[in-house]
């Protein structure tokens, strides 16, 4: 019998602890599959961070550190200062990277580490209970904005890629999404490049996924593909911000 | 084997002495009084093949020095007390994930951004751990740039053998005064092999580093394990200087910069015939408890610290109430005057003074 | 053997390595040897003063608050410090910038007109190693010849073609002194 469809390598046959309609074990998936693809198993080291993904080590079979939250770009900046010839990623949250973790994203870009950063972007904070993350949209309602998100009052929602981009140190900045077929493709070939713009050393490579947290959404699966598409899209365009010509 | 003697500024020497021991990574943030000991390696470690980096802060710092020491590399990081402060949550995650480094701490008054004039107001930080969670550092409390740049090869060997974060609890006056200085030759160090390193599977087995238990009982676990190898270092890794005790009126008790002092001071207090002696711990995590232990025929206890009174608490713990022990402790960046410890000595030598 | 020595000027007038020389050809001469600057905004707010101190055993302090010798490039330094100088110590002043005389009368004073004699060998840069050369000559905490063997080592390499000169210049300070 031939075999169509199978875990990638770099996936560890571990249960995922994900909610239902969670698109983290989507992305783990997809960023397994570029790790085996490239066949860079044995030479890759991920760095964990804090949010739902804290356990990422859990669900790869690459080395992995688990770094202190926001602290990841800093983590693998120290791994990757010391094994230049390895590959080394973050995967992190937007909590983790667009709040408590501005200072280490920003300045691991400026500074072109040669490092790949997965950005998971859905709008709220997960692991702790559905309180506003700095990309929370206007109007959007969660434990700490219970009444919606004002901008006046709560601040504007951050755009991540808009603003890495202008750093001369960041080589590749996109924005992809989780909720359809299309996307998911559009989003594995980002990530591939990711790591090829860092085999390639040209400098920091971050990769955005709009993603869906349908338990503090407070919405069924299928909505929550539909919520991103209709009220996170429009806020946070797809697209590739910054690309380097050597990689396709 | 030893080489020729140098005028070094402190900072610098440590930093020369860290190279020498095969220190390879630095990662670090402007704060006085510390800045030559980053300058240094920013000049140095290219040199020798190794890597510096500035970072944006020193929780950053101190975070890639956890990447490095997970990746297996002799590292180190050096700050002065405000910054010391900002990596404490860093250096529970390096102790809790027992990574190995080397942290250097130039202490300056405080509280708060304080001044930048020596102090050594850091001690319970240090060695009471600092950060959140049960666990300690290995603290060394140097008195001179000699024994600063003798025992950082020792710091560095002691993290890798217990894979634990070792501190140089130095000073502002330790890190800017010169003194001539003998250092070793550049050791062909071989790092002990580190199999949990995080370097790429390389077709073995897959290494995580992390200090997450969601689970109580393997947290505990985890804590015991710690604990046991605390007790460890406790039974084998204190050191001490012991000079003239057992007979003496007053033995003092101090570390560091104020050692020295209390020295000159004991030189002062023998010219007028008081019998004094010294217990000057080295290591001031583990406390040199044993250097207290046999002790019989001895007066009392004067504890002088450039802090309100913090490592007289572990003075008065070991002691436990056999013998009074007194206090003199200068603030702010205010170094204590020979001349004034020598009043207490003569007060207490008379059978006054009060606790 | 104990010599606590305060060296103060404005910054640019070589006050911290006038130090150096000292502690290193204290050093040289196998002496215990300390040099400790003042650090901090006040070097960037132009004074500048630095502690060295030569003794024959362990040094406590590196830090001198009661110098028994007293070297003063600049007048704000002899307002701050003169009053701390040890009965019976030493005080060098730079007589070409320091208009005032010492109030203290306990103490030896020598007027070095350090810049003047500067001048003269050509180059004002030296009026810090002729005030050390009439320091060292007074009071003798180290061979006059020892600072001079130490310039090489203190002095950054680009500056060596200076040494010469520095040398006259300790030697026109140390012949002020009998």
């Amino acid at each position: 019998m031939k075999q169509v469809f199978k875990r990638p390598q770099a996936l560890s046959d571990t249960v995922m602890h994900y909610c239902p309609g969670c698109t983290h074990g989507i992305v783990h998936r997809l960023v397994a599959e570029a790790i085996d693809e490239l066949g860079i198993l044995d030479r890759t080291i991920g760095v964990a961070s804090v949010g739902c993904s804290v356990l990422a080590y859990e669900y790869f079979e690459c080395d992995f550190q688990e770094a202190a939250h926001g602290r990841a770009p800093a983590v693998a900046t120290g791994i990757k200062r010391v094994l230049p010839d390895r590959v080394v990623f973050t995967y992190q949250g937007d909590g983790d990277l667009a709040s408590i973790g501005t200072a280490e994203i920003i300045h691991a870009a400026t500074r072109g580490e040669k490092i790949t950063v997965i950005f998971i972007n859905n709008a709220i904070y997960g692991m702790t209970g559905g309180q506003m993350a700095p990309t929370t949209l206007l109007g959007q309602k969660t434990t700490t904005t219970p009444r919606g998100r004002l901008a006046e009052y709560h601040g504007q929602p951050i755009r991540i890629c808009e603003m890495i981009k202008e750093l001369d140190g960041a080589a590749y900045v996109t924005r992809v999404a989780s909720n359809s077929p299309r996307n998911i493709a559009v989003a594995k070939r980002a990530i591939r490049k990711a790591f090829q713009v860092q085999l390639l050393g040209l400098g920091l490579s971050l990769v955005e996924v709009l993603s869906t947290c349908p338990t503090n959404w407070g919405l069924t699966p299928v909505e929550s593909m539909k919520w991103l598409e209709e009220k996170m899209m429009p806020h946070y365009p797809l697209g590739e911000f910054k690309s380097p010509g050597e990689v396709k | 084997m030893l080489g020729e003697l140098l005028l070094m500024k402190g900072n610098e020497a440590v930093a020369e002495a860290a190279i020498r021991a095969g220190c390879r990574h630095f990662f670090g943030y402007p704060i006085t009084p510390q800045n030559e000991l980053p300058e240094y390696m920013a000049r140095r470690l290219p040199e020798v093949g190794g890597v510096f980096v500035q970072a944006e802060s020193e929780v950053a710092a101190i975070n890639m020095v956890y990447g490095a020491a997970g990746a297996g590399a002799r590292v180190m990081t050096s700050s002065s007390s405000p910054g010391i402060s900002l990596k404490q949550e860093g250096i529970s995650y390096l102790a809790a994930s027992e990574l190995p480094c080397l942290i250097v701490n130039m202490m300056r008054g405080g509280p708060g951004l304080g001044g930048i004039q020596p102090a050594q107001s850091d001690y319970f930080q240090a060695t009471k751990g600092g950060g959140h969670g049960d666990y300690h550092l290995i603290v060394f409390g140097p008195e001179s740039v000699q024994e600063m740049v003798d025992l950082t090869p020792l710091a560095f060997d002691l993290a890798d053998r217990y894979r634990n974060p070792a501190m140089i609890l130095g000073d502002g006056i330790l890190g800017q005064m010169m003194e001539p200085v003998e250092l070793s030759e550049m050791l062909d160090v071989q790092l002990p092999p580190k199999e949990w390193a995080t370097t790429g599977r390389s077709g073995g087995r897959r290494h995580v580093v992390s200090s997450l238990y969601l689970d109580s009982s393997e947290l505990e676990k985890l804590n015991k394990r710690l604990q046991d190898k605390y007790l460890e270092i406790m039974r084998t890794e204190q050191r001490w200087e012991s000079l003239d005790v057992e007979g003496a009126e007053v033995v003092l008790v101090a570390y560091g910069t104020t050692a020295r002092v209390v020295k000159s001071a004991m030189n002062l207090a023998r010219e007028e015939g008081i019998r004094v002696g010294l217990i000057r711990p080295i290591t001031l995590w583990p406390f040199p408890t044993k250097a207290f232990e046999s002790l019989e025929d001895v007066g009392r206890f004067l504890v002088v610290e450039m802090s309100s009174g913090q490592m007289v608490e572990d003075v008065r713990l070991v002691v436990n109430g056999r013998w009074p022990v007194s206090f003199y402790g200068r603030t702010g960046g205010v170094v204590p005057d020979p001349k004034d410890i020598l009043a207490r000595i003569r007060e207490l030598a008379r059978g006054g003074g009060t606790r | 053997m104990l010599h606590e020595i305060l060296i103060a000027g404005f910054g640019g007038q070589g006050v911290m390595s006038m130090g150096m020389l000292l502690a290193y050809a204290g050093m040289t001469e196998g002496l215990k040897t300390s040099w400790m600057p003042s650090y901090g905004p006040e070097m960037r707010g132009g004074t500048a003063n630095c502690s060295v101190v030569i003794a024959s055993d362990a040094i406590g302090s590196p830090l001198v608050t009661e110098p028994s010798g007293l070297v003063v490039m600049n007048l704000p330094s002899l307002e701050k410090f003169e009053r701390k100088v040890k009965p019976g110590g030493l005080m060098v002043i730079n007589s070409s910038l320091v208009k005032k005389k010492a109030s203290r009368d306990d103490i030896e004073v020598l007027y070095v007109p350090a810049n003047d004699i500067a001048d003269e060998l050509g180059n004002p840069r030296v009026a810090n190693m002729v005030a050390l050369g009439a320091f060292v000559a007074k009071l003798r905490p180290v061979k006059l010849d020892s600072v001079k063997a130490s310039l090489k080592k203190v002095l950054p390499e680009r500056r060596h073609d200076l040494i010469p000169l520095n040398e006259r210049a300790l030697d026109r300070g140390a012949g002020l002194v009998d």
